[in-house]
């Protein structure tokens, strides 16, 4: 580990060259530095009164939080720590303090588990105490562990790595970027290697995803909603260091929902998603049942489930199709004198 | 009595923030209470007594709020002991890039908001640079990956701070971040003697203390002239 007394005698040029990621730093901090060749403790030194406001610290100080961030970035870096094989809740109570009727549930890396129960059941509660690798220490006293180990502290704090990635219905773009400009902003925080070939990969998977092809010259703020859901969905799955994704309810999207959650679980993700969606709760390999803030009930999708999701999707291509004839004008013709014979009412 | 101080830009959602907080506090039987340090107007008071908890308001008028904030926190650290309170949080708009109103052993947090621009981080100074805690609010209406871009560029800027997400309006992370903000072995009874985390402007200017004539021989003090160069 990098000392913060060395660091305070080498020049700006020595501490880039070693930990490339300082330059943003350095910037960041707004440093005043005349030439990159002096040691931190001469430009320091020759601060004036007003430089030394605009970068706050003293030497000491300064040296101390550039020692923390390079150790934040080699954390950050280090991705095998990160690797979520799997996740684990152990029960907890209800909201009349009852325990949950089950043990331990386990979720592996590719799982897609669905949570699904009445609004004010505790879905959102659940899906915080995961966020929170939660340690007996909220209103549930569930346990998080991962990989079967009660996990680092960081995953609560740390700014750069999150366990918990979040994708949910009103999610906007607000930056006023092009979309490939985006994803390589997003990329260059990342600080991966091969940038171009992934933000290439990212801006392919979203078109698949999209009903409706955008360009890479976009402005991301004028994507329509179901175009910005495909690109965020396809840049959580590639880019996000989260090796969790939260879901919560995206039903309507405008995208693809299939190809969007296989695009997730491809990428070794857990995915979670609250959803009142029969399509998208039976895509999960699990569903939680959720009710008076504790789990009821952990059914796997069963094989009448299964079948049932061949129908759903016909419904769905009929509704699809006959959006799609709306928008370009088309007029709508009858689908079939079965269905009109249902009654409904 | 804890006492936890808050700043933030304007509207960041300090007392969005602040109030789901208290919620969480009050349910371990703790009795919260608030003090809030503005400019010119605040109608924050308003909330919080709604609430049900505790409050004052200090107004500087066209003083720094930070400012006004270290000539009055001790007074205000008595009001809290008078009314028995086990935490005492202080509120300041964030009006001043120049100051922070954060004391050295008192637990002090930035609010700053996913919508205020990836820029932001830097340019606000001390109040984010100094903070021990950083709560980035309205993850809620932007993409994850503009949620990771902006936190990392808030580490970049204070890398020993605690970087976490809470949600002002459904109040999602508050229970969390609660549980960092009272500490039972912690005791305060006065501030005074105690030192501000990053000294306020070394040097008021001549327009700090009133003057309003415009011109070289009116200047004094603090004077920094605007580089215009040639071109
Ligand atoms: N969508 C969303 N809105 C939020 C969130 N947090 C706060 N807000 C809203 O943002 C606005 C400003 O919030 P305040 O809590 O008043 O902000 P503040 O920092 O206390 O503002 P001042 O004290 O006036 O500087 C309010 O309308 C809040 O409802 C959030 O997490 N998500
Ligand atoms: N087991 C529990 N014990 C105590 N409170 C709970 C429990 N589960 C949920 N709650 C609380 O109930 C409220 C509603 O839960 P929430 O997760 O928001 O519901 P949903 O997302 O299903 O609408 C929240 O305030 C939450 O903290
Ligand atoms: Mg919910
Ligand atoms: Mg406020
Ligand atoms: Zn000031
Ligand atoms: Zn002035």
């Amino acid at each position: 580990m990098i000392s913060k007394d060395k660091l305070k005698n080498l020049s700006i040029n020595e501490i880039i060259e070693k930990y490339p990621y300082t330059e943003g730093f350095f910037e960041d901090q707004k440093l005043a530095v005349d030439d990159k060749d002096k040691s931190l403790k001469e430009i320091f030194s020759e601060l004036t009164i007003e430089e030394m406001e605009d970068v706050v610290f003293d030497l000491d100080q300064f040296a101390g939080s550039l020692t923390s961030h390079i150790r934040n970035m080699q954390e950050f870096l280090g991705e095998n720590d990160s690797i979520v094989g799997t996740l684990s809740i152990v029960a907890g109570k209800d909201k009349d303090g009852e325990w949950e009727n089950y043990e331990k549930l386990d979720i592996k890396s590719g799982e897609i588990i669905s949570i699904v129960g009445p609004t004010g059941s505790g879905k959102s509660r659940l899906l915080a105490d995961i966020e929170w690798t939660a340690q007996g220490d909220t209103p549930t006293e569930r346990q998080i562990l991962i990989n079967d180990e009660v996990p680092d502290k960081k995953w609560r704090f740390t700014g750069g790595k999150k366990l918990v990635a979040q994708l949910s219905q009103n999610m906007n773009f607000v930056m006023d970027l092009s979309v490939m400009e985006f994803l390589n902003l997003h990329a260059e925080s990342r600080l991966i290697d091969n940038q171009e070939d992934v933000v290439e990969r990212i801006f392919k998977e979203a078109n698949q995803l999209a009903g409706e092809q955008f360009g890479r010259e976009t402005q991301i703020t004028s994507l329509s909603g179901g175009q910005s859901r495909a690109l965020m969905i396809a840049d959580t799955a590639i880019l996000s260091s989260s090796p969790i994704i939260l879901i919560d309810e995206i039903e309507n999207a405008g995208i693809n929902r299939e190809k969007a959650l296989e695009l997730l679980v491809g990428e070794e993700k857990i995915v979670l998603m609250a959803t009142h969606d029969p399509i998208l709760a039976l895509m999960g390999d699990k569903r939680i049942i959720i009710n008076n803030g504790g789990i009821k009930d952990i059914i796997e999708t069963t094989g009448e489930e299964k079948e049932l999701m061949k129908e759903l999707k016909v419904l769905d291509k009929v509704m699809t199709d006959l959006r799609d004839d709306l928008r370009y004008g088309n007029n709508l013709s009858r689908i079939s004198d079965e269905l009109a014979e249902i009654k409904t009412a | 009595m804890n006492l936890v101080t808050f700043s933030g830009p304007p509207s960041s959602g300090k007392t969005a923030v602040i109030l789901k907080t208290i919620e969480a506090i009050q349910q371990r039987g703790l009795k919260v209470g608030v003090v809030k340090f503005d400019c010119l107007y605040t109608d924050d008071d308003e909330l919080y007594r709604k609430a049900g908890v505790p409050v004052k308001k200090g107004l500087s008028g066209s003083l720094c709020p930070d400012h006004y904030f270290v000539s009055n926190i001790e007074e205000v650290v008595q009001w809290g002991k008078e009314r028995d309170l086990d935490l005492l949080i202080t509120e300041s708009a964030g009006l001043c890039n120049r100051c922070s109103p954060y004391i050295k052993d008192i637990k002090a947090i930035c609010v700053i908001d996913n919508l205020s621009g990836i820029n932001t981080p830097k340019k606000i100074g001390p109040m984010l640079k100094t903070a021990d805690i950083v709560v980035i609010t309205k993850g809620d209406i932007v993409s994850q990956a503009e949620r990771e871009v902006f936190a990392s560029r808030v580490s970049t800027v204070n890398p020993d701070a605690m970087v976490m997400n809470v949600n002002g309006l459904t109040g999602q992370g508050a229970f969390e971040f609660s549980t960092l903000l009272y500490d039972e072995e912690d005791h305060i009874e006065t501030v005074t003697g105690k030192k501000l985390r990053f000294s306020m402007p070394s040097a008021m200017c001549s327009y700090c203390l009133g003057e309003t004539r415009i011109g070289k021989e009116h200047q004094l003090g603090n004077v920094r002239k605007i580089e215009l160069g040639d071109e």
